[in-house]
């Protein structure tokens, strides 16, 4: 019993990094089509400089709780400059050409910035346990868990719940929509197309570096560790639809949960499971479990 | 203008393979590793003819290479022949199942599906201690096709390389003016049409993907005997995308295309290992933005541009 209990828990803290990580993926791909490599790299960074500012504000002996504030400070720091610097310098140059291209111009992205964080930061790997340990533990049965893994999970949710709100409840959300649904007619009614594509662009990067900036203080910041999480974000982004922000929350819940299970009763299946499930979903809904219906244009 | 891209082929090989005894054992291993992952590159440059990118022919570059080595591994089989046979077959059988999956999808489905296949290789692999999990295995060569080849593997297998790479680049150069072949182009161009015409656009990107898949085995199998040691990493996904890179500064335009871009690939990964290992992937980042924007059509466009004009 406290098994399962184990797997299910272990699998919604999995799936809350999931889902910030795929929440951003899912939202550059919905409204700009966009495929960007490059996310797992802005994953890094946000851990990179919060693992820094964490750092510092410990080392400068300030209150401990403020290490929650350089976390987020970080992940604003990244959105901010690399969000406009990437779409403002480059991709707005390629839109218009195919969507592979779009893709292997993210590629380059993700290479010239993997080297330039290893340029950055060297390649030791950086420890900020402080904002992990801080908390102290609860305990589910009788399991003991950091409290630390309560953050993670509400920053994913009120990041969801924000995104949604945002997205069908305000004016901006409706008019990121409409582009969504038809860029041309978009700008047609006025809508400043390219603003929406900034805006979006760096939320999207923002997140990702959300997502770095709360996984940092869990592990050992150390180079190569954006590379996997395209991958795994990307299966979890397919499982639910691109370009769907429920879809990209289910595909999460079920991709942690998969992986928490096979982790806990068959270690040597772990990635494989993941993929298997995510070919499965594929099978039986070439497009993923919630697909935007498309207006087909002629 | 007369196609002349099977005489250059001829030419370059014959001249390639009677200096083999002259060339230096290093450059040996450079030209056979080059020629190896430019047949690789060629399936990619068939499956971009097409209309498809896939960021996952890792996958069969790495099962081409763990079914040679396991051909020598279980059976004790160390003939260069059987094992590059063995890694084709298996290539091509994986594919030709993976396909029926992977022909209805295209654009960045199609890449992405295609690379996350092939990190389901690289998990079941990093995982599988018989295997040798991450840090693989060594395999050994010692004959090929019977005749004895110890002492100077090297060369005969660059022999080997330059033959498959020559019949490899002839044979898909003869499919792509073919029926199928122009078919392939059409795809890429307007899918309904093809359709409306009659022809099955499923059946063709199904063959290409098969043969693209070989071609990969095949690369993956002479890379392994090269080296002689394999591990998961050929699986993958940033190997892939090192052929992707590939493919894109050589451009598709021509059979020729994939040698002479991985040729340069090898050449300036060997320099930048030696004098600037830190920025090496920020170089190739820069790279195929450049190319991207500037020259879409790859490296061997220009070339042809320049030639035309004259």
């Amino acid at each position: 019993m406290s098994d399962l209990l184990a797997v299910v828990v272990d699998g919604i803290i999995y799936s809350s990094w999931l889902f910030i990580m795929a929440a951003g993926l899912t939202l550059i791909y919905g409204v700009m089509k966009i495929l960007n490599i490059a996310h797992g790299s802005l994953y890094a960074l946000g851990a990179y400089l919060s693992a820094t500012l964490v750092g510092l504000w410990v080392a400068g002996g300030h209150a401990p709780y403020g290490s929650y504030a350089m976390l987020a400070l970080s992940a604003l720091l990244v959105g901010v400059v690399m969000g406009p610097l990437l779409e403002r310098g480059l991709l707005r140059l390629m839109y218009g050409r195919d969507e592979v291209v779009l893709l292997l111009v993210t590629y380059a992205v993700f290479l010239i910035l993997e080297d330039a964080i290893k340029l950055v930061w060297g390649v030791d790997s950086l420890y900020v346990a402080q904002p992990y340990d801080l908390p102290g533990n609860f305990t589910i049965g009788d399991l003991s868990y950091p409290v630390y893994n309560l953050v993670l999970i509400g920053t994913a949710v009120v990041a969801g719940l924000a995104l949604a709100w945002a997205l069908n409840r305000t004016h901006h959300g409706k008019m990121l929509l409409a582009v969504i649904h038809d860029s041309e007619v978009s700008r047609a009614l006025g809508i400043n197309v390219g603003r929406v594509y900034l805006v979006t662009f760096t939320i999207g990067t923002m997140l990702a570096a959300v997502g770095g900036a709360v996984t940092a203080p869990t592990l050992a910041v150390s180079a190569g560790m954006g590379v996997e999480v395209i991958v795994l974000s990307f299966a979890v982004v397919v499982i639910g639809g691109l370009g769907s922000l429920g879809g990209a929350a289910l595909g999460a819940l079920i991709v942690g949960l998969v992986r928490s299970a096979a982790v806990h009763y068959w270690p040597t299946v772990e990635l494989f499971s993941v993929y298997s499930v995510m070919a499965m979903v594929l099978i039986a809904r070439p497009k993923g479990l919630f697909t935007p219906p498309e207006a087909r244009r002629i | 203008m007369k196609d002349r891209t099977l005489i250059v082929l001829a030419a370059a090989s014959v001249v390639m393979a009677a200096s083999i005894p002259l060339t230096p054992q290093w450059l040996v291993f450079l030209i056979t590793l080059a020629l190896a992952k430019g047949l690789v590159v060629l399936g990619l440059v068939l499956l971009m003819r097409t209309g498809l990118v896939s960021f996952g022919q890792g996958l069969y570059y790495c099962l081409g290479a763990y079914a040679a080595a396991l051909v020598e591994q279980s059976f004790h089989v160390n003939d260069a022949a059987l094992m590059l046979a063995a890694a084709v077959v298996a290539a091509a059988a994986v594919a030709a199942v993976l396909g029926f999956l992977l022909a209805a999808y295209r654009g960045i489905f199609f890449a992405m599906l295609s690379m996350a296949l092939s990190m389901i290789l690289f998990g079941l692999l990093v995982k599988s201690a018989a295997l040798g999990s991450t840090d693989g295995f060594n395999i050994a060569t010692h004959s090929l096709a019977g005749a004895k080849i110890e002492g100077s593997a090297g060369r005969v297998l660059l022999g080997v390389t330059i033959v498959s790479f020559a019949a490899a680049a002839a044979g898909l150069h003869r499919y792509l003016n073919s029926h199928l072949g122009r078919l392939s182009a059409a795809i890429r161009d307007n899918e309904l049409r093809v359709e409306y015409l009659g022809a099955s656009v499923r059946n063709v990107v199904h063959l290409n993907y098969v043969i693209a898949a070989a071609l990969g085995g095949l690369g993956g199998g002479l890379t392994a005997l090269a080296v002689g040691h394999i591990d998961p990493d050929m699986a993958y996904w940033t190997t892939s995308g090192e052929f992707v890179f590939v493919a894109v500064l050589s451009g598709t335009g021509n059979v020729l295309a994939p040698f002479a871009g991985s040729a340069l690939y090898e050449a300036i990964r060997t320099l930048a290992n030696q004098y600037a290992p830190n920025v090496w992937q920020m170089t190739l980042g820069a790279a195929m933005l450049a190319i991207i924007m500037f020259a879409p059509d790859g490296l061997w466009s220009l070339f042809r541009r320049r030639a035309r004009a004259s």
